[in-house]
C-alpha cells in the first residue's frame, strides 16, 4: 500500500466534512479537532473513559446512535453528530440532570463556569418538563480544601476517576445505587476523615459547584477592614499566569503588576513574593542535597513543597519519610520569614501583624493549618486564598484587572530570581536547584542556566546533569500516581536517582485547584510557557544572585542550611493513619477491669506478620480461659509504622512485637505483682 | 451492635487467603464475609479494604451498590413480606402492620434489638397464587392473615426459647 493510498484512506466524515484520523482514541476527539465542541461530562483527555453520561452522543451510519468518546474512529466512518435524534437525547439528558438539581445558581460559586448551566442555556432549556426530585443532601465543609456539596453533582465520576488515576489516592468514590447513589469518601464520612490529600483535582475536573475550592475571602476581608492589622500578602509564582483568565484574558498572559496592583486595591498593605521565599527554599533544599551527596545521606532527596505530596508521603510511604527535604515549602517559609524580619522592618508589632497567601492550590489551606506551623496559637501564615478568589475579591470592589496600572511588590520580601519564579511549574524545583548546585559544584559561574532536560509534560521525567566527574540523576514526577514506579524501586534497592521532585498537579502549581477555571485544555502549556518566559525577562535567574536575599540571610539567618536557618525553615514529619475510629473487636469481655489489647492491622503492620500475632494471640487467651479479663482489638494504624508491627497493652506501647513480647505483657498486665515469665507457654 | 468474634475474624483472613486476596474478587469476597456476620460492619470492610490494598471507598461502594450486601446487621430470622401487585391488592400492607406491632418495629426501624428478627417488604416473589405471600428466611408462607403472622413469629419464638 503506498502512502497516498493510506492518506486518503485514513479519514472519516463528519456531518459531511472529511476529517483526517490522526491517531485519536475516538470518534469524540476527531469531532473536536474538527471544531464542532460536542457537550461532554464524564469525559477527560488525561483519564479513562467511563462512557456514562451519555451527552456525547452522535449517529454512525450503519450503527446508530453511539456515545462518541466510547467508538474508536475507523477510516470512511460517517458520523452526524446533530441528527434531530440526537438534539432531543441530549436535551432530555440534561433536562433529568436538573430536575435532580439543587438549582440555586446565583449563590453557587460555579456559576459562571458551570458546565450543566452552560449546557441548559446552550440547548435552549427554558423550562423543566420534569417534576423536580431533588431531596436536599448535606454539605461536607470539613477540610480546610474543598466543600463538596453533594446537591450540585451530576454523577459523571471525573472526580472519581481523577483522584484515583491520576493521584492514586481513591479518597472518594460512588456509593449506593440509584436514585441513591453519590460520590462520597468511605463509610459516608466527611473528606477531613479519610486520606484526601488535598490537591484538588477533583474540583478542577468537576463539571459543576459539587466540589469547590472552600473560600476564606471573608476572614480575609475582616482583617482587611480591621484598622489594628497590618495586612500583608504573599503570591505565588503561578498566580500572575492564571489571574489574566478569571478576567477573560488569553491563557498564559503575565500579568505580575496588575496582580500587584489588584491586592493594593482591595486593601492590603504590603505585598510581596513567595518566589523571593522559593529562592530560599532553594538555597537550603541546595545544601541539604550536596550534604546527603557529600556524607552518604539518604538518597534520593524528595522535594518537599507539595503539601499533597507531602501529606500523600506521610500516610503511605512512611518509610520513605527520611528522604523528603525537611525543607517547609515556600508558602510556610514565607510566613517564618515575614514575623522575623517584617516587625523589625516595617515596623509594627508581632500580633498586628497577618499574613495571607494567595496560591494557585487548596492542599496550601490545609498546610498553613497544620498545627506544627502554628506556634502559640500564632499561624505563620493566617489565611490561605486562591488566585480566583483573588479575581473575586477584585471584582467585589468593582474593578477589573485589566484597568489596573501595574505596581511594583514592596520590597525586601517581593525581590526573586527567576529561580524563584519557575517553582510554579512541574520540572521548576530542579532546575531552579540545579542552576545552585551546579554552579557550587563545578566552583565557576554558571553561563548556561536553562536546564531544558527537566522541561517536559510526561508524568515522569528522567534526566541526567553531569558535573564535573559526578553524575547527578534526577526524576520529575507530576500526578501522585506516578511516584508509585520511583517508590517501589526504592523499596526494591534499585533507585538510579539523586533528587525527585513531586508535584501532585499534572502540571506543576500553574495548574492548581486554586488557578481560575479553564476549559480550554491547551491553558497549561500556555500557563507554564509563561512561566519560562517571566523568568527570561528576569535580572537575576540564580537564587544566589539575589541580593535581597542574601541581605535577609546576612541579618536574620546565617549562612543557608545553617544551625539558625534550619530552626526556622525545617519542619519534620510524621506518619499518618488513613482510616480513622474504625476498630475491630475481635474478643470482647464484660469486665471492668479487663486489660485491653490492640493489635496493629494498619498496612505496614499488615505485612510485617501482625495478623498472625493477632491470631495467636485470640487463640492464647482462649486457650487459657483468660476470655473474662482480656479484650482483643485489630486497630488501624497507630501512626508507627518504622517500628511494625506495633502492639498495645493496656498502656503498654509494644514496638517490633512478638507473640512472645506480646504474652509476657499481657501476663504482666494481668498480674501486677508477679514477674512474667510464669505465662503459659503456647 | 454485634460484636466480632474470634471465629468472624478467623473467618475473614480464611475468605481473604481463599481468594488469595485478589482485588478482582471482591465481590466473592464481600459475599463470603456477609455470609459470615450476616451484614457488613464497616470494621470488616476496612480490614478487607486493607489486605487487599484497595481504597476504602471503593470497598465501601461496592458494598453499597449491590442490594443483596446489607451495613446494617440484619435479624436471624428475616421476614419478606411481599408487595408485588397480587400481594399488594390482598392487603399485605395489613401483613406488615400486624408484624410491625407484635415485634415492636417501625418505618424506620427494621431489626428488633436481639437481633432476631428483620422486616422487609419486596417485590414479587413469583408466588402469586398464595397471595398474600411472605418469607422467613427460605420458607414460603402463602395466604397469610395478620393473625397468622403472629402465630408463626410466636412458634419461632417458642423454637428460640427452647434451643
Ligand atoms: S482533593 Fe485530591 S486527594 Fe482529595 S478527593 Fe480530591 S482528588 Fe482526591
Ligand atoms: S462531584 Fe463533580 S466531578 Fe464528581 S461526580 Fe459529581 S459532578 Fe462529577
Ligand atoms: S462523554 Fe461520552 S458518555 Fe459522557
Ligand atoms: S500500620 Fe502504621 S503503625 Fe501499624
Amino acid at each position: 500500500m503506498n502512502n497516498t493510498m493510506q492518506d486518503t484512506q485514513n479519514t472519516m466524515w463528519i456531518d459531511n466534512r472529511e476529517v483526517p484520523i490522526e491517531g485519536e482514541r475516538n470518534v469524540l476527539e476527531v469531532a473536536r479537532k474538527a471544531g464542532i465542541d460536542i457537550p461532554t461530562f464524564c469525559y477527560h483527555s488525561d483519564l479513562s473513559v467511563y462512557g456514562a453520561c451519555r451527552l456525547c452522543l452522535v449517529d454512525i451510519d450503519g450503527r446508530g446512535v453511539n456515545a462518541s468518546c466510547s467508538v474508536t474512529p475507523e477510516p470512511g466512518m460517517r458520523v452526524k453528530t446533530n441528527t434531530k435524534q440526537v438534539r432531543d437525547i441530549r436535551k432530555i439528558s440534561i433536562e433529568l440532570l436538573l430536575a435532580n438539581h439543587d438549582m440555586n445558581c446565583p449563590t453557587c460559586v460555579r456559576s459562571a463556569t458551570c458546565r450543566l448551566r452552560e449546557l441548559a442555556e446552550r440547548m435552549g432549556i427554558e423550562k423543566l418538563r420534569y417534576k423536580p426530585v431533588h431531596t436536599p443532601r448535606a454539605i461536607d465543609r470539613s477540610a480546610h480544601s474543598l466543600v463538596r456539596d453533594p446537591n450540585k453533582c451530576v454523577l459523571c465520576g471525573d472526580c472519581v476517576r481523577a483522584c484515583h488515576e491520576v493521584q492514586g489516592v481513591g479518597a472518594i468514590d460512588f456509593a449506593f445505587r440509584g436514585a441513591d447513589s453519590a460520590v462520597m469518601p468511605a463509610f459516608c464520612h466527611n473528606l477531613d476523615a479519610v486520606e484526601c490529600v488535598h490537591c484538588g483535582l477533583c474540583a478542577t475536573v468537576c463539571p459543576t459547584g459539587a466540589l469547590t475550592p472552600k473560600p476564606e475571602i471573608d476572614a480575609v476581608w475582616a482583617d482587611l477592614d480591621n484598622p489594628q492589622k497590618v495586612v500583608v500578602a504573599q503570591m505565588a509564582p503561578a498566580v500572575r499566569v492564571g489571574l489574566g483568565e478569571y478576567f477573560g484574558m488569553a491563557a498564559g498572559a503575565v500579568t505580575t503588576g496588575q496582580a500587584v496592583a489588584a491586592l493594593k486595591a482591595v486593601g492590603f498593605d504590603k505585598v510581596y513574593d513567595t518566589s523571593f521565599t522559593a529562592d530560599m527554599t532553594v538555597l537550603e533544599e541546595s545544601e541539604e542535597f550536596l550534604n546527603r551527596l557529600n556524607t552518604g545521606g539518604t538518597l534520593p532527596l524528595f522535594t518537599s513543597c507539595c503539601p499533597a505530596w507531602v501529606k500523600y508521603v506521610e500516610q503511605y510511604h512512611h518509610q520513605l519519610l527520611p528522604h523528603l527535604s525537611s525543607c517547609k515549602s515556600p508558602q510556610q517559609m514565607f510566613g517564618a520569614v515575614a514575623r522575623k524580619v517584617l516587625p523589625k522592618h516595617l515596623p509594627l508589632e508581632e500580633k498586628e501583624l497577618v499574613v495571607v497567601s494567595v496560591m494557585p492550590c487548596t492542599a496550601k489551606k490545609f498546610e498553613a493549618k497544620q498545627e506544627k506551623f502554628n506556634k502559640d496559637g500564632k499561624p505563620e501564615v493566617d489565611h490561605v486564598i486562591t488566585t480566583a478568589e483573588l479575581g473575586l475579591m477584585l471584582r467585589q470592589v468593582g474593578l477589573q484587572l485589566q484597568n489596573l496600572e501595574p505596581e511594583s511588590f514592596d520590597r525586601p520580601l517581593g525581590f526573586k530570581s527567576g529561580a524563584g519564579v519557575l517553582f510554579g511549574v512541574s520540572g521548576g524545583v530542579t532546575e531552579a536547584v540545579l542552576r545552585y548546585v551546579v554552579e557550587k559544584v563545578q566552583g565557576k559561574p554558571l553561563e548556561q542556566v536553562d536546564f531544558h532536560q527537566v522541561r517536559g509534560e510526561a508524568g515522569l521525567r528522567e534526566a541526567v546533569v553531569k558535573v564535573n566527574d559526578t553524575e547527578v540523576r534526577l526524576a520529575i514526577v507530576q500526578g501522585l500516581a506516578n511516584v508509585e514506579a520511583v517508590t517501589k524501586q526504592i523499596r526494591d534497592g534499585v533507585c538510579p536517582y539523586h533528587l525527585v521532585e513531586v508535584m501532585a498537579c499534572p502540571g506543576g502549581c500553574v495548574c492548581g485547584a486554586g488557578q481560575p477555571h479553564s476549559f480550554n485544555p491547551a491553558a497549561r502549556r500556555e500557563r507554564t510557557k509563561a512561566i519560562y518566559d517571566h523568568d527570561r525577562t528576569m535580572d537575576f535567574h540564580k537564587a544566589q544572585d539575589n541580593p535581597e536575599l542574601a541581605a535577609v540571610y546576612a541579618e536574620h539567618y546565617g549562612e543557608a542550611g545553617g544551625h539558625a536557618a534550619h530552626q526556622a525553615l525545617h519542619t519534620d514529619y510524621q506518619h499518618r493513619r488513613r482510616l480513622h475510629e474504625l476498630d475491630l473487636t475481635v474478643t470482647d469481655s464484660d469486665q471492668e477491669d479487663k486489660v485491653q489489647v490492640r493489635v496493629c492491622v494498619g498496612t505496614t503492620c499488615f505485612l510485617n506478620g501482625s495478623q498472625e500475632l493477632l491470631r495467636k494471640l485470640v487463640h492464647y487467651v482462649e486457650r487459657t480461659g483468660l476470655q473474662d479479663r482480656v479484650e482483643i482489638n485489630a486497630t488501624f494504624c497507630m501512626e508507627n509504622c518504622g517500628q511494625s508491627p506495633n502492639v498495645r497493652v493496656g498502656n503498654t506501647h509494644i514496638e517490633h512485637c512478638t507473640f512472645d513480647t506480646a504474652r509476657d505483657a499481657l501476663t504482666q498486665a494481668l498480674n501486677p505483682d508477679i514477674s512474667s515469665g510464669f505465662a503459659v507457654s503456647p | 451492635m454485634q460484636q466480632t468474634t474470634v471465629r468472624n475474624f478467623e473467618k475473614i483472613c480464611e475468605i481473604l487467603e481463599r481468594y488469595e486476596r485478589n482485588p478482582a474478587k471482591l465481590v466473592p469476597i464481600l459475599q463470603a464475609v456477609q455470609a459470615e456476620y450476616r451484614y457488613l460492619p464497616k470494621e470488616a470492610l476496612a480490614y478487607v479494604a486493607t489486605s487487599l490494598g484497595l481504597p476504602p471507598s471503593r470497598v465501601f461502594g461496592v458494598a453499597t451498590f449491590y442490594a443483596h450486601f446489607a451495613l446494617e446487621p440484619k435479624g436471624k430470622y428475616v421476614i419478606h413480606v411481599c408487595d408485588g401487585t397480587a400481594c399488594h391488592v390482598k392487603n399485605s400492607e395489613g401483613l406488615v402492620k400486624a408484624i410491625r406491632k407484635k415485634l415492636g418495629l417501625s418505618k424506620e426501624k427494621n431489626t428488633t434489638d436481639d437481633l432476631l428478627f428483620t422486616l422487609e417488604t419486596v417485590s414479587c416473589i413469583g408466588a402469586c397464587g398464595l397471595a398474600p405471600v411472605l418469607m422467613i428466611n427460605d420458607a414460603v408462607h402463602g395466604q397469610m392473615t395478620p393473625d397468622a403472622c403472629a402465630t408463626v413469629i410466636d412458634k419461632i419464638l417458642e423454637e428460640e426459647k427452647e434451643a
